[in-house]
């Protein structure tokens, strides 16, 4: 069931998967598109994505417990040591997620609230220890993190993250979490990792020769 | 802006220091290349290929996988597309291990670790091991597993070849420390910022070579490596279980016999010798019945003191049919001396035996004494002594004989078990293995 609207910029329709969805792309104009209730703005216009080698793409399928999910967006981020890709997940029950992809390594998070108000990074030393959900949650490290580019829908705008500080904090049994530092307060994502087989992932990019 | 559903195949690169070529398999991962021919290690992720290091050809290595070979390790497919030699020293000697990286654009990177022979397939861990301690020694709990720590050590990179999705350099270096639960292995590589784990699974050579459908045969693999099974670990185990098994069946065979032998008295008797009384010394007890085939006890009982005594027995049939001839020395010695009382010998003894057909049967004792050995004393040349029969008494020795027989097995897989492990930590930072001192 999706919504069409109109692309402010020229007129073409803009389909919507998500009826929270907040930021979007014109297919046909590049325009980068934001949504006020039922109007669409029109902020800038994408710059082109590099090359990547992710298997994933846009309405991608697959499965996180026992929940079915397609990817409607997509956030790719760089730091010093590299870029990966966030991609937005829509489940069946219009809720919302993110399927991190760094290098194939795959793991899976939601916006959780946070349990108390989240220290600032300069209090983060890796090491540190906070309570989130009941676990222990270590904090790894600290990044820097450099926005690239986007696609389909996202549930905030880019506008904000340009560059941004970003604490992972990780337990022992392969959940993990990311304060992100891009809004104030911060924002705080919990999850963990995937295995490539247990997403049983559908309609992926092929790779020449594989 | 629509992602293309078909990646296309890396084209292959010129080095902008030689102009050789440079195949590529890693797709967009790949951040940097090696170019054999010069041995300069390129920076893919710049348009110009901006050279990140040039390092010495004597260095090069070749690796027994060829790069863009691929092999099918876990069910899923795998192509070599790096190769590295990383080098520790260890008490003033280098030691060399060879790792591949392998490559699969779905499921990401594993590496394949190869040392004297052993090899492991290695995965990144992105769970947070967990520092404990075990049998004193520094270890890790992790997925459920101790691993117990093995060696601590610097690990420079000594030679690249291929493609890394990492600005890869040759001399770069890590502390490393390794930590054991075989067949896997912990690394933690500390670069200074952070700690990086992986694990390891350990494979045999000859499993490599059939993932990846090599020719000739793998190089041999020498002494016990540090996460390699042992072998003999698992029938060790296997040996102890056993045991229990026929431990509690001999508990019960046991049990069993003794509820089951009739152990029944069939005669008893009381009986006066004196060797200085003149004249035939034998005598015959009276008849009794073995009711049926089976075993016989005689058992003697005397008071001698500071004596000896010989028994000349036989039990004989009634019908005179068959007889069982047997004789018993009894002696009993005690006394005091400066290092305290003593004894030696013992006043009764027994013997069994073994298959007695039913009948009607009686004795005939007919003891012996030394006079000259018992003081001239008119007490050293008398007894008093009984005489019990019984029947189908349990028979005890056999299964006090098959108890050490049953702890052979396990005694001599747990001997090979050791032997093992303690080739495998003589290897390790410690020298012995967990829970032994080295003093």
């Amino acid at each position: 069931m999706r919504r069409t609207a109109e692309c402010p910029s020229c007129g073409a329709p803009v389909q919507f998967a998500w009826s929270a969805a907040v930021q979007t792309a014109c297919p046909y104009c590049h325009s980068i598109l934001v949504r006020h209730d039922v109007n669409l703005e029109k902020v800038g216009i994408t710059a082109d994505l590099p090359p990547d080698a992710s298997p994933i793409q846009l309405f991608t399928e697959g499965i996180f417990d026992n929940r079915r999910f397609t990817v409607i967006g997509r956030i790719r981020y760089e730091w010093e040591q590299g870029a990966w890709n966030e991609w937005h997940l829509l489940f069946q029950d219009q809720t919302s997620g993110w399927l991190s992809d760094a290098q194939a390594e795959y793991a899976v998070s939601f916006l959780v609230q946070p349990p108390a108000q989240l220290p600032p990074p300069d209090q983060l030393a890796p090491g540190r220890i906070l309570q989130i959900s009941g676990a222990a949650f270590y904090v790894t490290h600290l990044t820097r993190v450099r926005y690239v580019g986007f696609e389909g829908e996202l549930p905030f705008t880019t506008a904000d993250r340009s560059e941004f500080l970003t604490a992972d904090l990780r337990t022992f049994d392969a959940r993990f979490a990311t304060i992100d530092y891009s809004e104030q307060p911060p924002l705080l994502f919990a999850g963990r990792f995937a295995a490539f087989d247990e997403l049983r992932l559908s309609n992926l990019r092929e790779f020449e020769g594989w | 802006m629509v992602t293309q559903n078909r990646v296309p195949a890396p084209k292959p690169v010129s080095c902008p220091n030689c102009g050789g070529r440079i195949e590529l398999r890693g797709f967009a991962h790949t951040r940097s290349a090696v170019c054999l021919q010069c041995c300069t290690v390129l920076d893919t992720a710049t348009p110009e290929l901006r050279i990140l290091q040039r390092f010495d050809e004597r260095l090069r290595v070749r690796p027994l996988i060829p790069l863009g070979t691929r092999g099918q390790i876990q069910g899923k497919k795998w192509e070599v597309i790096g190769f590295q030699v990383r080098t520790i020293q260890v008490e003033g000697t280098s030691y060399s291990w060879h790792e591949y990286l392998l490559f699969n654009p779905y499921a990401g990177f594993r590496y394949l670790t190869h040392y004297d022979g052993h090899w492991n397939f290695v995965a990144t861990v992105r769970a947070l091991p967990e520092f404990t301690s075990a049998q004193g020694r520094k270890a890790v709990r992790f997925e459920g597993r101790t691993y117990r720590h093995f060696q601590s050590a610097q690990a420079v990179t000594t030679f690249v070849m291929g493609e890394f999705p990492w600005a890869v350099r040759v001399g770069e270096a890590v502390k490393a420390d390794d930590y054991v639960a075989p067949p896997y292995v912990l690394s933690a590589e500390h670069d200074g910022r952070e700690i990086n784990w992986s694990q390891g699974v350990y494979m045999e050579g000859s499993e490599v070579w059939k993932a990846f459908a090599l020719p000739g045969a793998p190089p041999a693999a020498h002494g016990v490596y540090a996460n390699q099974p042992n072998p003999h670990l698992e029938r060790m185990r296997r040996a102890w279980r056993t045991f229990t098994v026929l431990g509690v069946l001999w508990v019960a065979a046991l049990v069993a016999h003794l509820a089951l032998s009739a152990n029944r008295e069939l005669f008893r008797g009381s009986y006066r010798f004196s060797a200085s009384s003149p004249g035939e010394h034998s005598l015959v007890t009276d008849v009794f019945t073995v009711p049926r085939e089976g075993n016989v006890k005689i058992e003697i009982r005397t008071d001698l003191d500071n004596n000896w005594a010989y028994f000349n027995m036989a039990l004989l049939a009634e019908d005179g049919s068959r007889g069982f001839d047997f004789g018993r020395e009894i002696s009993y010695y005690h006394g005091r001396d400066p290092d305290g009382s003593w004894s030696e010998g013992s006043r009764s003894d027994s013997a069994t035996l073994a298959r007695v057909p039913a009948g009607r049967y009686y004795l005939r004792i007919e003891p012996e004494m030394d006079a000259q050995a018992s003081f001239g004393s008119s007490a050293g040349m008398n007894m008093n002594y009984e005489v019990i029969v019984r029947h189908d008494v349990p028979r005890l020795w056999l299964f006090f004989l098959a108890l050490p027989l049953l702890l052979i097995p396990p005694a001599l897989s747990s001997l090979r078990a050791l032997g093992v492990e303690s080739a495998r930590w003589s290897e390790s930072d410690y020298g012995t293995i967990p829970g032994y001192s080295a003093d």
